[in-house]
């Protein structure tokens, strides 16, 4: 599945200074389920995450102070980890705790 | 980046979520402040309408006044000065706005911020003014990183970036010195002054205009705005702010508070408003004795002691007895028992984060 993931408000840091990877995450879903936040998390963790993956994630979600948000909307709004992807969906994940 | 404009319509998200305000629009966030889900359009409006609230109802500003903005290039003063200088248009407020910047002298770091600040002055047509550590103390942070090591560092940054910034704005000739603190950080300092036991700052970090009786008031448009909203606005206007950490932060304490306050967040975001509204409703009680404040004998900067603390620091980096004045010390020749106070920790003023502007 292609992915357009962007990393901002420092989180690049964390993966080589690279804000936008154009991705394809090829997770095989369980028959007919669809990926999820919480798959793709893990995929983002274990495939783009270089150094410092505790400023990104805590537990199985993202730590508290990153913003995400999926084809521009919050993902308050869709589910958090619950929320499906789809083919050229666009995810980004934004710190909100590097200085004012 | 250029994703953003493009709205798709898809599946989990768009159905459903209309826009709580204007019930046309697909809803773009959830705001902590009141769990309204609202779209980008409606959430401009209700964004810069609260500032304008929080300005107008606190009278922060008045007409002709000369108001610098403390500019870090960072997430927070880039999008207070973008949205002072549109209120001041839409609202007629009569400001003259200026962006005012502090250079530490921090290589890969300060220099790099205030590329941004310079253009953020073209693009939000603010004049801006420079001051730096090496100017006003002789020293950049490099320099004094060098001599004193990682240990102590946010001392020095925290105190000359405070005057830095009064000596600035006195440069400028402002009336007024507005900070982008946000309501997180302002939990996060009621916080921390109550884990410290620090009632005089306790009692003066929740207010929203502070040092009315020093030489510049300053003051915090954001004091009720939520740092998420801060960081989403950025996002959707596309702003430029440079949000890399000051690579002299080793500030532990700090950051688990900053923490601690995004997990309550989360379970529920209004802990933020309630942590600030505790801080607020504390009282001073009459047996707490506050500091009285003087002039500073050398420089004339405020002081509650025969010298202001930058002069101690200064004095101490120009002796190569960079220790000195580094713990809550009472004077200059009393150094061992400073290195004392230093030992036992709990007074120590090290606590103000590195990019941080301090209370
Ligand atoms: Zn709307
Ligand atoms: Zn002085
Ligand atoms: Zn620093």
């Amino acid at each position: 599945m292609q992915l357009t993931l962007e990393f901002g408000g420092g989180l690049e840091l964390l993966c080589n200074s690279v804000k936008i990877h154009n991705v394809d995450v090829d997770l095989q879903s369980q028959a007919g389920e669809k990926l999820t936040m919480k798959d793709l998390l893990a995929w983002v963790h274990t495939n783009l995450i270089k150094e410092r993956p505790e400023m990104f994630m805590k537990g199985d979600t993202v730590r508290p102070g990153v913003l995400v948000l999926v084809n521009d909307c919050d993902w308050e709004l869709s589910g958090q980890l619950d929320t499906t992807l789809g083919e050229k969906d666009s995810v980004v994940f934004i710190s909100t705790l590097h200085g004012g | 980046m250029q994703e953003a404009d493009v709205v798709k319509p898809k599946k989990n998200i768009g159905a459903g979520r209309q826009c709580t305000i204007c019930n046309q629009r697909r809803a773009a966030l959830k705001r902590p402040k009141t769990l309204e889900q609202i779209c980008r359009e409606c959430f401009y409006v209700v964004f810069e309408e609260e500032i304008h609230r929080v300005i107008v109802d606190n009278q922060l500003f008045k007409p002709g006044e000369r108001i610098a903005i403390g500019a870090s290039g960072g997430k927070d003063s880039t999008v207070l000065a973008y949205v002072l200088s549109e209120l001041n248009r839409r609202h007629n407020y009569e400001l003259d706005l200026f962006l005012l910047s502090v250079d530490e002298g921090i290589t890969g770091y300060r220099d790099d911020s205030l590329e941004t600040v310079k253009r953020n002055e073209i693009q939000y047509g603010l004049p801006l003014k420079v001051v730096s550590y090496k100017e006003l103390y002789g020293w950049t942070m490099d320099e004094i990183v060098k001599m004193i090591g990682l240990k102590n560092n946010c001392t020095f940054c925290g105190v000359f970036r405070r005057q830095a910034l009064d000596r600035g704005a006195a440069l400028l000739k402002v009336d007024k010195l507005a900070t982008g603190h946000n309501a997180d950080d302002i939990a996060e300092t009621v916080l921390l002054n109550i884990l410290r036991g620090d009632i005089a700052r306790l009692s003066r970090c929740t207010s929203i205009t502070t040092g009315e009786d020093g030489p510049i008031p300053r003051c915090k448009p954001f004091k009720y705005t939520y740092e998420k909203e801060i960081v989403m606005y950025a996002y959707f206007k596309r702003l430029d702010y440079f949000s890399t950490e000051c690579i002299y932060s080793p500030n532990a304490y700090r950051g688990f508070a900053r923490e601690f306050i995004k997990d309550l967040e989360r379970i529920r975001p209004s802990a933020i408003l309630d942590i600030i509204k505790s801080g607020e409703d504390f009282r001073i009680s009459t047996s707490t004795k506050m500091p009285e404040q003087g002039t500073c004998e050398r420089c004339g900067y405020i002081s509650s002691q025969k010298w202001c603390k930058a002069c101690i620091l200064l004095e101490g980096l120009n002796r190569g007895l960079p220790k000195l004045g580094i713990g809550r010390s009472r004077g200059i020749t009393t150094d061992r028992s400073n290195d004392m106070k230093q030992s036992n920790g709990i007074k120590n003023i090290q606590s103000k984060q590195c990019g941080t502007l301090d209370f």
